[in-house]
């Protein structure tokens, strides 16, 4: 089996940060495993603006923050980027499976950051009942379609949750010729961004409703409509105040999970409500040389304190091999 | 003139048609979805019944048994994955183990075998998370699991090898029963026969109304079933049951042939043969009534909900001839234990049409085995090796969650998935934890690219479940 002093698996924001880093503090060799056939993760699919303005002080698109990421990753010899490698097993002795077109690898790591990144709770998660016809997506499946294929997922839509990535797709949909009808949220406020209301709903005539949820999904073929309810303190709906939304779509935006099934396979400790590693300190989990950085150490707002933490931990990495020399 | 023409390609349509296959006869089978197996076939428990808790005598418990039994070769023919998992029904009282007892001798006279009754040390050393309050068991070793999709699939590309033409998108709609012969008439086109089997699934009456038999109806009961990670695994070892009560086996912890354990099904008669929507009440009776099975099955680990509807006709399967209209055979009510019964269903059937004047020749080449479907989740380190060697296509991955390849999405297509859903059935692609929101993209365009259809014009599962509405250009 391959050594290699320090293996990162996931090429988002996270992982690309954490490889800088890792070499900046003396990590002279770096295996980064992306699954896909580029590097920057979730944000080659964000167009909007609104990332680095922390980190790099000016307002870039998804993209333009990755691309900053890459060139740096280009120019550094001593990390040697994989793309279209998915890692499919990882062990307490940090042995990595990956698989590549082609070829089944092994390799052995002194130390291993995971930056595997986050996936999007579904609505079988947000516990919506009713059928299962075409018209339902994640947001984020829904962000793909129209930013990178250029495939627009319906015309008349309803979005649950309004957080800034439901925000985001209700303004990009109308803006792409759909109908936004609602914006569904149970929680008494919105967690998103207030610019991103503003600009994502209000600009636009978007209704959003508080303390709202969808109580059931209807449609043979595709969707067609949606019961609508307000609920009381504890979410459960108040008798008499449900109302119909005709619609041929409904775009779920609940809430995030960390991928960490991974490392849990390897036997950290996860803990079962937020799906993160149990962990004594930023990035750390119950295994020795296994870090985990980004948005599957935690779910972050900004990629800006992505990028901030995921330093950290390529700089926790080095020192770890350091001290093992 | 065809021979004989199968309406409905669920897993009993198509082991009738594979059945029949073997003989020198010119058949059809017509189904009116867009690809088979999309009726009750596909939203099921997967459990191959041993044929406890039939009624001796009962056309179900005979079919059962016979069908655990034929269903290991059609396995082992067609490359389907069949275990051997085993069933545990569980007592956590006197009372109960008194009726575990009853069970076993029931069975036994079924023909049912090597049944034992185990204590608690052996559920300890077997079964470590099943509730320490369960005193003692009825071990069945000859329950299984099976994929019921795949079977179905499996046994209709055989069937069509062998020389049966599998019609989909089409919906029969008028029967004319003429001399000797039968014109069957769907949406799309007109054919003749000298035979009808009639496996319509929940709408069996409707087409036995159309010869002008109508003494039976079919009514739906709903199951509502809920999968789990398949980190969850080896949550348990045997299929979980609780004692049966009157209507049902009861809400079980179910292994799969996919890996992912399943808690279900309710229980529940409704009316509308097209509701398969699942609610919260389903979802807490199915829990309540499994966390006393086994405790640590834990809400957090559901992925996915389903319902199906068992088709019911009173407590028994209706197979016969209707001597008033010779040449037409019903297949009804098949309610479970249906999809072990399949087999079993499909040698009797073929009898009744013996004994009703159709002659079995057998072919001098039946095609019988069937290349086993590629699934690299089941495939082990040094074989996966080989095949990504072999064919690159296999370690290029699609579903992250349930680890699918390109290839196999695309064997899948030449094998006949049109749809989303399609695919999903036969490949598992979109169908685990993060339900398909990274990779159905590639999904929808390794299936225009093959199909050469455009995007807006895929569906989910044919019909009007378009899935995206405009393609920008
Ligand atoms: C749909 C969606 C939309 C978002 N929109 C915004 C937004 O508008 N603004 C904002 O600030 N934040 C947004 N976020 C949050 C965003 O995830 C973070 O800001 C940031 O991109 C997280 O970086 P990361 O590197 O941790 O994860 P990711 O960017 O998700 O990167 C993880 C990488 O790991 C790879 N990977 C995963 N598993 C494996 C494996 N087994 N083998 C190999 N590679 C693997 C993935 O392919 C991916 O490239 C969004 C998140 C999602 C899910
Ligand atoms: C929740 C649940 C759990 C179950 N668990 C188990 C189990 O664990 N083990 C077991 O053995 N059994 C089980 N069963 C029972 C089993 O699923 C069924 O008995 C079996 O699938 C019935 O198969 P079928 O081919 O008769 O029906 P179907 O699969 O419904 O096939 C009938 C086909 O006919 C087609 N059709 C209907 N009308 C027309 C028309 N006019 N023209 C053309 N085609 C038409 C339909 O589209 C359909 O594809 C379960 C059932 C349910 C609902």
């Amino acid at each position: 089996m391959i050594e290699r002093d320090l293996v990162i698996v996931g090429g988002g924001p996270a992982g690309m940060a954490a490889a800088v880093s890792a070499h900046e503090n003396g990590v002279k060799d770096i295996l980064l495993l992306e699954r896909d056939q580029f590097l920057g993760g979730i944000l080659n699919q964000c167009i909007h603006t609104g990332f680095g303005l922390n980190y790099f002080k000016e307002i870039l698109t998804g993209p333009e923050f990755a691309d900053r990421f890459i060139k740096k990753i280009d120019d550094i010899k001593d990390i040697e980027v994989s793309l279209k490698s998915f890692v499919i097993k990882l062990n307490n002795n940090l042995e990595i499976t990956y698989l590549k077109p082609g070829e089944m690898n092994e390799v052995k790591a002194k130390a291993v950051i995971m930056a595997t990144g986050c996936r999007e709770r579904t609505r079988e998660m947000a516990h919506i009942a009713g059928t299962r016809p075409s018209g339902i997506f994640s947001a984020g499946l829904a962000q793909k379609l129209i930013n990178v294929e250029g495939l627009l997922a319906g015309n008349e839509v309803v979005v649950v949750g309004s957080g800034d990535i439901g925000l985001i797709m209700a303004r990009r949909m109308t803006l792409e010729g759909a109908k936004v009808k609602a914006v569904i949220e149970i929680q008494k406020q919105s967690k998103g961004l207030v610019r991103n209301i503003v600009q994502c709903l209000d600009d636009f005539g978007i209704p959003l409703y508080l303390s709202h949820k969808i109580s059931r999904i209807y449609g043979q073929d595709r969707v067609n409509k949606v019961d609508v309810v307000k609920v009381d303190d504890k979410y459960n709906e108040i008798p008499g105040t449900k109302f119909e939304i005709s619609c041929d779509t409904v775009l779920i935006s609940a809430g995030l999970i960390p991928e960490n099934e991974l490392i849990e396979m390897a036997g950290v400790e996860i803990d079962r409500k937020t799906n993160t590693p149990v962990a004594t300190d930023k990035n750390k989990t119950s295994i020795e040389g296994l870090f985990v950085c980004g948005n599957a150490f935690q779910i972050y707002d900004l990629v800006d304190s992505v990028a901030r933490d995921s330093i950290l931990a390529g700089k926790m990495a080095a020192e770890y091999l350091k001290d093992k020399k | 003139m065809l021979d004989i023409i199968i309406i409905g390609g669920g897993v009993v349509g198509t082991a009738i048609a594979r059945e029949l296959s073997r003989y020198r006869l010119k058949i059809a089978l017509l189904e009116k979805e867009i690809e088979v197996a999309f009726g009750v076939s596909k939203s099921n428990s997967g459990i191959i019944h041993p044929g406890t808790q039939n009624k001796s005598g009962s056309l179900k418990g005979k079919l059962c048994v016979e069908g655990n039994t034929l269903i290991r070769k059609i396995a082992s023919e067609l490359g389907i994955d069949f275990q051997e998992v085993g069933q545990l029904i569980v007592a956590f009282n006197d009372e109960e183990v008194i009726r575990l007892k009853e069970i076993k001798v029931e069975g036994e006279k079924l023909g049912i075998k090597n049944m034992s009754i185990v204590d608690s040390a052996w559920l300890q050393e077997n079964e470590p998370n099943l509730s320490k309050e369960v005193i003692s068991a009825l071990f069945i070793p000859s329950a299984g699991i099976i994929s019921p999709y795949r079977m179905a699939y499996d046994l209709s590309e055989n069937a069509a090898k062998n020389g049966v033409q599998i019609y989909t998108d089409n919906k029969v709609e008028k029967i004319n029963v003429l001399e000797k012969r039968f014109e069957v008439i769907t949406n799309k086109n007109k054919y003749q026969s000298r035979y009808v089997v009639n496996c319509a699934g929940l709408f069996a009456d409707e087409i036995s109304k159309m010869v002008g038999i109508n003494d039976f109806v079919i009514s739906p009961r709903k199951g509502q079933e809920f999968l789990l990670d398949k980190k969850r695994e080896n949550i348990t070892n045997h299929l979980i049951f609780p004692l049966p009560s009157k209507t049902s086996k009861g809400t079980l912890v179910i292994k799969t042939s996919d890996g992912n354990p399943m808690i279900g099904p309710t229980a529940e008669e409704i009316e509308d043969k097209h509701d398969l929507a699942t609610d919260d009440n389903g979802l807490n009776e199915v829990l309540n009534s499994v966390k006393r099975l086994v405790p640590s099955i834990n809400e957090r680990d559901i992925i996915a909900y389903f319902a199906g509807l068992r088709p019911t006709s009173g407590s028994d399967f209706i197979i016969r001839h209707e001597d008033k209209v010779p040449g037409f055979v019903n297949v009804a009510g098949i309610q479970s234990p249906g999809l072990t019964a399949a087999p079993a269903i499909a040698v009797m059937v073929s009898d009744i049409l013996k004994n009703n004047g159709l002659n079995l020749n057998k072919k001098l080449f039946f095609r019988r085995f069937r290349k086993k479907t590629v699934h690299l989740f089941k495939t082990d380190n040094a074989q996966m090796r080989k095949i990504i060697k072999k064919d690159s296509g296999y370690g290029d991955i699609v579903c992250r969650c349930e680890m699918v390849s390109k290839r196999e999405i695309e064997e899948a297509i030449e094998r006949g998935a049109k749809t989303l859903d399609g695919v999903k059935f036969r490949t598992r692609a979109q169908a685990g934890r993060c339900h398909g929101g990274f990779c159905t993209t590639r999904i929808l365009k390794i299936l225009s690219e093959k199909l050469n259809i455009p995007f807006v014009e895929l569906t989910k599962r044919g019909g009007k479940s378009k899935i995206v509405v405009k393609e920008r250009t």
